[in-house]
C-alpha cells in the first residue's frame, strides 16, 4: 500500500496535469488536416490533374491558409505570455520540436502563396500586375508547377509528422511515449483531409477517388492505432497503465465510440458501400471522419497529460 | 564544471515546511503557488509501515527534458553549476517544459511565464546557500557541488544509502534522499 500526502497545490499542475485545453488539440487537428490537404493537392499538381478546370488543386491552397491561419490563432491564444510570441522567431533550437514547427509553419505559407498563383482570385488579377504575371509564369513552365507539388507534398508531411512528433518528445506523459504517433496523426490528418475534399470537391472523378482514398486511410488508421495500444501494452508498468485510460479507463467510453466507433468503423462501412455503389455517396460519413478526427486529437492530448509517471506508480 | 545538487536527510526531516515558507518569502512566489513542497509517502501494510517524509522541488536534471523542449531556450543551464533556470524574457508559455517534466516542478506564474526552483541563484552566486537549505531547522538539508569529492554532499553521498526521484524516467536528477 502506497498514500501520498502533498503540500502543493500548484494550478493546472495539481491534482493532474492539465495545462493543455482546447487549443492545443483544436490546432494539432487543423495542423494535421491541412497537412493532408497539402500532400492531395500537392499529388494532383504533380501528376498534372491541374489541367481539369475544376480540380480541387486551385481552391485547396486557400482553404489550406484559412484553416492553419485559424489553428495558429488557437496556438496564439494558448500562450500564456503572449507578448513574447516573437521569441520562437529570434532562435532556432534543434532539439525542440516546437522549434521545427514554428518554423515550418513559416516556410509553408509561401508554398500556399505560390500554389494560390495557380488560380488567383478575379480581383488580385486585375488589381496587382505582378499577381497576374507570376500566375502567366507558373502556367508556362509545367515541370515548375511538378515541382511547386513536390515541395507542397514534402511539407505536407513535414507537418503532418510534425504534429505528432511534438507529443511523443514529451517522455514524462506515458500516453505519449510511442514512437508511432508521427504516423498516427500523419495518416489522420490525411484521412481528414480526403474525407474534406471528398466533402467539398466538384469534380466527380476527384470524388470518387478520395472516398476510396478516405477507405484506405481509415484502414490503415485503425492499424496503426491497434499497433500503438500494442506498443503501449508491451512497454513498461506505467505506459500499460496509460493504456488503461484508453481501454477502460476515464476516456475509454469517449475513444471506442466516437474515435473509433463513429469517427472510423461506422463512416469506413457507410463509404466501402458507396464506392461499391450499393448506396449513393452520403456526407454524413466524411462528416463522422472529421469530427472524429478532430475527438481523437482531444482524447489524446487529454489522457496523455492525465498520464504520469507518479500518479501511476507511486 | 561543478554541478550543484542537494542531499536531504528523510531521517531528519519532520515535514515543518520551514524551506517552503522560505523559498516564498525569498522568491516572493505567488500566493497559491509552490516552488518547493512538502511530500509524505507512506508505504507498507500495518504493522510493518514505513513513512518518508521528503522536501521536494525541481531536480535540476543534468539530462533535463524542459531544456530541450524548449522552443525559445528560455530554459536553460547556468553557467554556474549547471543550475536549470527559465529566463522570463524569452519565455512564451507554451507549457512544453511543464509536459515534458517529469516532477511536475514548473508552474505557469500568474504575469504569464513558466517558473520553478532557482536553486536561489542571487544567492548561490554570493556563496550562499539556498533559502530553503539556510532555514532548515533540523539540518536535514545540504547544498554543493557533486562534481566535487571533497564536498559535503558527495561525503553524505558516500557514507549514506540514498535515493534519487523516478531515475528511470532518465534525467540524471541531482537531488537525492538519504535514507
Amino acid at each position: 500500500m502506497i498514500e501520498i500526502t502533498t503540500t502543493r497545490h500548484n494550478h493546472l499542475i495539481d491534482p493532474s496535469l492539465h495545462i493543455w485545453g482546447w487549443e492545443i488539440p483544436v490546432y494539432l487537428f487543423l495542423g494535421g488536416m491541412v497537412a493532408g490537404m497539402m500532400l492531395i493537392s500537392g499529388y494532383f499538381l504533380f501528376s498534372g490533374r491541374y489541367k481539369e478546370t475544376n480540380c480541387s488543386c486551385y481552391y485547396l491552397p486557400i482553404m489550406s491558409f484559412l484553416l492553419l491561419s485559424l489553428g495558429m490563432f488557437a496556438l496564439f491564444l494558448d500562450l500564456e505570455h503572449k507578448p513574447y510570441v516573437w521569441r520562437l522567431y529570434t532562435t532556432f533550437q534543434i532539439t525542440s520540436p516546437m522549434s521545427w514547427g514554428s518554423w515550418i509553419l513559416v516556410l509553408v505559407y509561401p508554398i500556399l502563396f505560390a500554389s494560390m498563383l495557380m488560380r488567383p482570385h478575379r480581383l488580385l488579377l486585375e488589381k496587382i500586375p505582378h499577381v497576374k504575371k507570376w500566375h502567366e509564369y507558373l502556367h508556362s513552365k509545367p515541370m515548375l508547377i511538378k515541382y511547386l507539388g513536390v515541395v507542397s507534398m514534402f511539407f505536407g508531411a513535414a507537418i503532418g509528422m510534425y504534429t505528432g512528433v511534438l507529443l511523443s518528445s514529451l517522455g514524462a506523459r506515458p500516453l505519449w511515449s510511442s514512437s508511432i504517433l508521427w504516423l498516427l496523426f500523419l495518416v489522420s490528418g490525411l484521412s481528414s483531409a480526403a474525407a474534406f475534399v471528398h466533402l467539398i470537391a466538384k469534380n466527380v472523378y476527384e470524388r470518387e477517388l478520395l472516398a476510396k482514398s478516405d477507405n484506405a486511410f481509415l484502414i490503415l488508421e485503425l492499424f496503426i492505432i491497434t499497433v500503438f495500444l500494442i506498443g503501449l501494452s508491451s512497454n513498461s508498468d506505467v505506459h500499460a497503465k496509460a493504456l488503461d485510460l484508453l481501454m477502460t479507463g476515464k476516456y475509454a467510453a469517449v475513444f471506442w465510440v466516437f474515435v473509433i466507433g463513429m469517427g472510423i468503423v461506422i463512416p469506413l462501412f457507410i463509404q466501402l458501400l458507396a464506392v461499391n455503389h450499393k448506396i449513393h455517396h452520403t456526407p454524413i460519413a466524411p462528416i463522422m471522419v472529421i469530427i472524429g478526427g478532430l475527438i481523437l486529437r482531444f482524447v489524446i492530448v487529454a489522457a496523455g497529460q492525465y498520464s504520469h509517471w507518479y500518479v501511476l506508480t507511486n | 564544471m561543478a554541478r550543484f545538487g542537494m542531499v536531504i536527510d528523510t531521517a531528519k526531516c519532520v515535514g515543518c515546511a520551514d524551506c517552503v515558507v522560505a523559498c516564498e518569502t525569498e522568491n516572493n512566489v505567488p500566493e497559491g503557488y509552490a516552488r518547493d513542497w512538502i511530500k509524505q509517502v507512506a508505504t507498507g501494510k500495518f504493522p510493518n509501515t514505513q513513512l518518508e517524509i521528503r522536501s521536494e522541488r525541481c531536480n535540476h536534471c543534468s539530462d533535463a527534458p524542459c531544456v530541450t523542449a524548449c522552443p525559445t531556450g528560455a530554459s536553460h543551464f547556468h553557467d554556474v553549476g549547471g543550475i536549470v533556470l527559465v529566463d522570463h524574457n524569452e519565455c512564451i508559455g507554451c507549457k512544453a517544459c511543464i509536459a515534458s517534466c517529469p516532477y511536475d516542478a514548473r508552474f505557469v506564474h500568474p504575469e504569464g511565464y513558466v517558473d520553478k526552483c532557482t536553486f536561489c541563484v542571487h544567492r548561490v552566486e554570493e556563496g550562499l546557500d539556498p533559502a530553503c537549505v539556510s532555514v532548515c531547522p533540523t539540518h536535514c538539508m545540504h547544498f554543493g557541488d557533486l562534481d566535487d569529492p571533497n564536498s559535503e554532499v558527495s561525503k553524505l553521498l558516500n557514507s549514506r544509502k540514498h535515493h534519487s526521484l523516478l531515475p528511470e524516467a532518465g534525467t540524471k536528477p541531482n537531488i537525492f534522499y538519504l535514507i
